[in-house]
């Protein structure tokens, strides 16, 4: 190696990751991506939910092996890609937001778990508890590697995991979204660690929605939308007006055309939320939906939305809060009084919790009001379920070889319409559609889109979470934005003007209100 | 059973209409082949198989654990699994003999042994679908407790009845067809209309093919759950009764013993998937025949009782294999 290529190498960022593209069959995840990280600095990966954060950490840790084109450099030296050994062993370290660590095991077996020190073919215990013990003492923490993971708070599992990462020796650790489930004195904690980290050289690259964070953190901040990549800021220009803006994108789709219907105070309340909490993430939720409104409830991954539509339909326990229905007050503890109440819940997960994918499309569409069908003797009028599946087939268009096949086989967008179908059978007056188009082709899309939107000029209240803001910004007459497990505020159409992303986004992330 | 043989392989030539009937008729009958391919073999080894009389007699052998099955089944198609059977069927033919010795009284043995049945199936209900304990050691525990009380029950002795008023359950026949036979045909005619014209056989289908999306849809799905375990319950019951009668007694300590591994074989024999939500009650019919063909064909066949053990398990065992294979190849697309 001659002297200007030293000189190169050294001022070489310790980690490239030039033009990489992932695709899954017809789905583009990552487009010419570009990212790199020096020794000694946090680079922020910020981005909207699904903009392709974590798919290239993904390709970064080997789990997945980008398109051909791209390459990643470690020091200068391509990385053999989708690897995940060689990834590790080259330096390379993950810390997912789910954390993987084995909690009935000890703070020095998770530690070394697959890489355990051995003295003649046997585990070294006291070498491995020694050494385990010596790299969290480095980190500063109070628990002893003895410890059972079990009997760890939350801040210090994920102290477990940045210390796996350091027995491996690495020198680029990926934290995604470390904060989440932290207090704030934890947070401090690992933010202290972080500091550490960077002084020993260890470059770290942070994915995070907290504006906070980013400021108090950042060394650089790099921002991806759609699977691309958008710009980075260095530290002296990070911004959050800005940062917002490269994260939104200002484009709608042509068929986000909808008119707002004006925020109507005469229009009854449909359901009235107060003080719903779950003792856990939620804090304290309350608002109002209207009579023939689509209120979108928006946020990120992680921000309570999901939780607070499982609540309201008796889905989980509440520890407080209560439900008034058109000015009635009533009480909800199981999915099956919230329906014979009137309101209904579209899962976001619909193979998990929605569909039985075994059974014919007619029961799952039937699968609601099958009480309905009960002759004499319990025995099931078979004609009328599938009178009322073929008439669900044709209004919802459902493009299926017949009622008799399992739902299992249709596509994705079929079987949300399938979903959407048996919910409208238990003939609802308020609808929870929690991520209505999650995973849904396009066409499928605006049919749901209109499905919503008629349903609404109907009088049906409608309370739709969705991560995709330009699908907020086109259906919603009004949003709340959910942070933290707690209502951050409204946002509101003003006349002629359409919902503002970059309002959303503010609210989502909380960053200061300009 | 020649003549069954071709009625059999008759609906399978029927439904080859269109390739997923066919699919969706060996899903259903996916054991049928394995079925006639034993009794085809065991005809080759000793000609005495295929007679009217050791029809009767292997139909007859198999009626208790097909009725136990039957209920096995209700139970495995929601995903769970009920080891008491063998228990409740010892606790309920010892209740069966006792009350028949009550003069006059006698015929409520067989009702006594069904609502003991019942009775202990529907505690089992409670403690799987309101205090959400796995299955597996709830009714582990009552196999265990079960037997102690069917013990209790003769103060650990045989009770006899020389005279059964409801002897004729076990012995006697109806225009050449022994009762036994006839019962549990009419328990898997009555299982096969609970679970495929009832809403609560739907239900019951959809709790097993996915229990936290049939709550959401609004199925209540601890009675769901409570009623299987009463149905296997009940059925054990009857089947205590059933055994009472063919023995003239009971004995709380031998009888049953192992009986419910015979019938998760035979649901699993059957085609039921063990995660619920897939299987058919004609399904486990064929298994429990296939397991009464095994027993029967290897004695005719002078087949040792050791080795009948193994050849036992070890159709067991590539009956599962080949069901993981089927829902690995066909259930998804």
């Amino acid at each position: 190696m001659n002297a200007t290529a030293e000189i190169a190498v050294r001022r070489r960022p310790v980690l490239e990751m030039r033009h990489i593209s992932k695709t899954f069959g017809a789905i583009r995840a990552l487009q010419d991506v570009s990212l790199d990280a020096h020794a000694g600095e946090l680079h922020a990966l910020m981005g909207e939910n699904g903009a392709g954060k974590s798919t290239l950490m993904k390709v970064l840790s080997g789990a997945y092996r980008p398109d051909p084109g791209g390459e990643i450099l470690i020091d200068g030296t391509p990385l053999a890609t989708g690897n995940p050994i060689t990834s590790r062993t080259q330096g390379i370290s993950v810390i997912y937001q789910e954390l993987s660590l084995a909690p009935n095991l000890t703070v020095a077996q998770n530690i070394f778990l697959g890489n355990e020190p051995r003295r003649f073919g046997v585990v070294d215990r006291d070498r491995r508890d020694r050494r385990a013990q010596e790299i969290i003492e480095r980190l500063g923490v109070s628990f002893s590697a003895r410890d059972l993971v079990s009997s760890l708070s939350l801040g210090e599992r994920q102290l477990v995991e940045i210390a796996r990462a350091l027995s491996t020796s690495a020198r680029i650790i990926v934290m995604d979204e470390p904060t989440t489930s932290l207090t704030s004195r934890e947070t401090d904690r690992l933010f202290e660690v972080i500091a550490t980290l960077k002084l020993q050289g260890i470059a770290i690259i942070y994915i995070s929605h907290r504006m906070e964070e980013v400021y108090r953190l950042a060394d650089r901040a790099s921002v991806l939308r759609d699977s691309g990549y958008v710009g980075t800021l260095d530290r002296t220009d990070l911004n959050a007006s800005r940062l917002v803006s490269m994260m939104v994108g200002r484009e709608l789709s042509a068929f986000y055309k909808k008119d707002h219907r004006p925020p109507d105070a005469a229009r009854a309340v449909a359901l009235s939320v107060r003080g719903m909490s779950d003792g856990n993430l939620l804090k304290d939720c309350s608002f109002d939906l209207h009579k023939g409104e689509v209120l979108a409830l928006a946020g990120l991954v992680g921000s309570g939305r999901t939780e607070l539509a499982r609540l309201i339909f008796g889905a989980d326990r509440r520890i407080a809060g209560t439900l008034q229905l058109d000015g009635k007050p009533i009480t909800i503890g199981s999915p099956r009084e919230a329906l014979d109440a009137g309101i209904a819940y579209l899962t976001e997960d619909r193979k998990e919790l929605g569909l039985f994918l075994d059974m014919r499309v007619s029961d799952n569409i039937n699968m609601g009001v099958l009480a309905r069908d009960a002759r004499p003797g319990g025995f099931r009028d078979f004609a009328a379920g599938e009178r009322r599946a073929a008439n669900a087939i044709t209004n919802l268009s459902i493009r299926t070889a017949s009622t008799r096949v399992n739902a299992g086989s249709l596509s994705g967008g079929n079987q949300q319409k399938v979903l959407l179908a048996r919910l409208l059978e238990t003939e609802p007056r308020v609808i929870i559609l929690d991520e209505p188009t999650r995973g849904v082709d396009v066409g499928a899309k605006s049919e749901i889109y209109r499905l919503i939107d008629s349903l609404a000029n109907r009088g049906v209240a409608i309370l739709m979470i969705s991560s995709e803001l330009p699908e907020v910004v086109g259906i919603a007459d009004r949003v709340l934005v959910m942070r933290d497990g707690a209502i951050a505020g409204e946002v509101t159409a003003s006349a002629g003007e359409p919902l503002s992303q970059e309002a959303i986004m503010e609210l989502a992330t909380g960053a200061p209100q300009r | 059973m020649t003549e069954r043989a071709i009625g059999m392989t008759g609906t399978v030539a029927q439904t080859s209409v269109g390739s997923r009937r066919l699919r969706t008729a060996f899903t259903a009958l996916g054991m049928l082949p394995v079925l006639l391919l034993l009794a085809a073999a065991f005809q080759l080894i000793n000609p005495r198989f295929l007679t009217g009389t050791n029809f009767l007699i292997v139909t007859q052998q198999s009626s208790i654990n097909i009725v136990l099955a039957a209920g096995m089944t209700f139970v495995i198609l929601t995903g769970g699994i009920d080891l008491s059977v063998g228990s409740i069927l010892a606790a309920s033919a010892m209740t069966a003999v006792l009350v028949s010795l009550i003069p006059e009284w006698g015929m409520l043995g067989v009702l006594a042994a069904v609502l003991v049945g019942l009775g202990f199936g529907f505690i089992n209900g409670l403690f799987v679908a309101y205090l959400r304990l796995p299955p597996f050691i709830v009714t582990l525990g009552s196999l265990t407790a079960v037997r102690g009380v069917a013990r209790l029950l003769g103060n650990d002795t045989t009770v006899f009845n020389p005279d059964l008023p409801f002897a004729d359950i076990g012995n006697g026949s109806f225009f050449g067809i022994p009762w036994l036979v006839i019962i549990a045909l009419t328990v898997v005619i009555l299982s096969w209309l609970v679970l495929k014209c009832t809403v609560l056989g739907t239900w019951i289908y959809a709790v097993g093919g996915n229990v936290e999306a049939a709550r959401l849809t609004g199925i209540k799905v601890p009675l769901v759950l409570i009623f299987v375990y009463c149905v296997s319950g009940l059925l054990a019951g009857l089947g205590g009764a059933m055994s009472a009668a063919r023995l003239y007694a009971a004995n709380g300590l031998q009888l049953g013993q192992s009986y419910e591994l015979d019938a998760i074989a035979a649901v699993i024999l059957g085609g039921t998937s063990f995660v619920g939500g897939i299987g058919s009650i004609w399904g486990t019919l064929i298994g429990g025949l296939i397991i009464a063909v095994l027993s029967n064909g290897l004695i005719l066949a002078g087949v040792s009782d050791i080795w009948q053990y193994i050849i036992k398990g070890l159709v067991i065992v590539i009956a599962v294999a080949l069901d993981r294979y089927r829902l690995q190849g066909g259930a998804r697309t």
